[in-house]
């Protein structure tokens, strides 16, 4: 199964998100509050070594482990990153969670978190029924 | 006082999140990013005829299996690494949400609001299904999340990421500090 190496490090990441608290409603509200650095300084940080690891690839020409050539996704612009940020922002701060930590809530206990996950599978259905009307 | 059962420092967390980036890089040329897993859902369960549903999702099935560790992960924190203490929280910040109506601080969720309890309530209504809703359309609509923006997509210096990122945050702010405050004294007082 050559999948089952992504579940393992699924199961990293989602360890980390549970560790540093970034699952929960309470640091949400107290980062968009401005009442603590913790969730600044776990994107930060994030974003910080992300970009090294990132940069490391590009100079040293590091290659996946089977041997290709590693390929960075471009992201496009369109307005949909304005509208549909801010659409996101407004959901992220009344669930207290992006898309990676719905999952781990549901993991951690709170099973109702399960409605929100499928909600939110509803919102992607209804955004690519309707993708053509949107201004983009 | 075993470090794996406190909660870890931003120091700690943030870095280790980063070097998700690299590894997926090198494992497998995949890109961080788990809202993609919601589209990858509807494109397996109901794509109707809709363009956007219609491709080969079994493809990108690495991300299910990604997203699923993420759930099995924090099944393992709850097992073998809980120390079942509430999250330490500035003091204003507990003053403002018991002011708002929260009541439990002693888990990472708020349990009157986040249980079953509340599912049928105008309460469910907001959080579970007006809540999943914005982040589903939301994350679709922006092409990415806090991961495959904020965290991919800034890594790799891309600046609609970042336009995308900013306005994660402006929503979130407005949601906080100028909407949820007047609902939630609405819904739980």
């Amino acid at each position: 199964m050559k999948n089952l190496k992504y579940l393992l490090i699924g199961m990293l990441f989602g360890i980390i998100l549970v560790k540093s608290e970034v699952i929960s409603w309470f640091r949400i509200q107290e980062m968009f509050r401005l009442e603590s650095f913790h969730m600044y300084g776990v994107i930060g940080s994030a974003v910080i070594t992300g970009m090294l690891g990132v940069l490391l690839i590009r100079k040293l020409g590091i290659r996946t482990i089977s041997g290709e050539a590693i390929v960075l996704p471009k992201k496009p612009f369109t307005k949909g990153n304005i509208f549909g940020g801010l659409t996101f922002g407004l959901g992220w701060a009344i669930t207290g969670a992006c898309p990676g930590p719905l999952f781990a809530q549901v993991g951690s206990g709170f099973t109702v978190v399960i409605v929100t996950l499928l909600s939110a599978v509803a919102g992607t259905w209804v955004y690519g029924r309707f993708k053509e009307k949107l201004p983009h | 006082m075993n470090p794996l059962l406190q909660p870890w420092p931003w120091y700690v967390a943030g870095p280790l999140i980063g070097l998700t980036v690299p590894l997926l890089l090198i494992i497998g040329n995949k890109a961080l990013g788990v809202s993609s897993s919601l589209r990858h859902i509807c494109a397996a369960c109901f794509p109707g005829k809709i363009p956007f549903f219609n491709y080969d999702w079994k493809k990108e099935s690495w991300n299910l299996f990604f997203v699923g560790g993420i759930a099995l992960g924090a099944v393992f924190c709850l097992a073998f690494m809980h120390n079942g203490e509430p999250v330490q929280l500035n003091p204003a910040t507990i003053d403002a949400l018991k002011a708002q109506g929260v009541q439990e601080f002693d888990e990472l969720m708020p349990g009157d609001i986040f249980n079953w309890g509340n599912i049928a309530s105008p309460v469910g209504l907001l959080f579970f299904v007006i809540g999943g809703f914005m982040i589903g359309f939301g994350t679709r609509y922006a092409n990415g999340c806090t991961s495959g923006h904020s965290i991919m997509g800034l890594s790799t210096l891309q600046w609609p990421s970042l336009v995308a990122t900013i306005c994660f945050m402006a929503g979130g702010f407005i949601m906080t500090n100028l909407v949820l405050p007047h609902l939630m004294k609405w819904l739980l007082l």
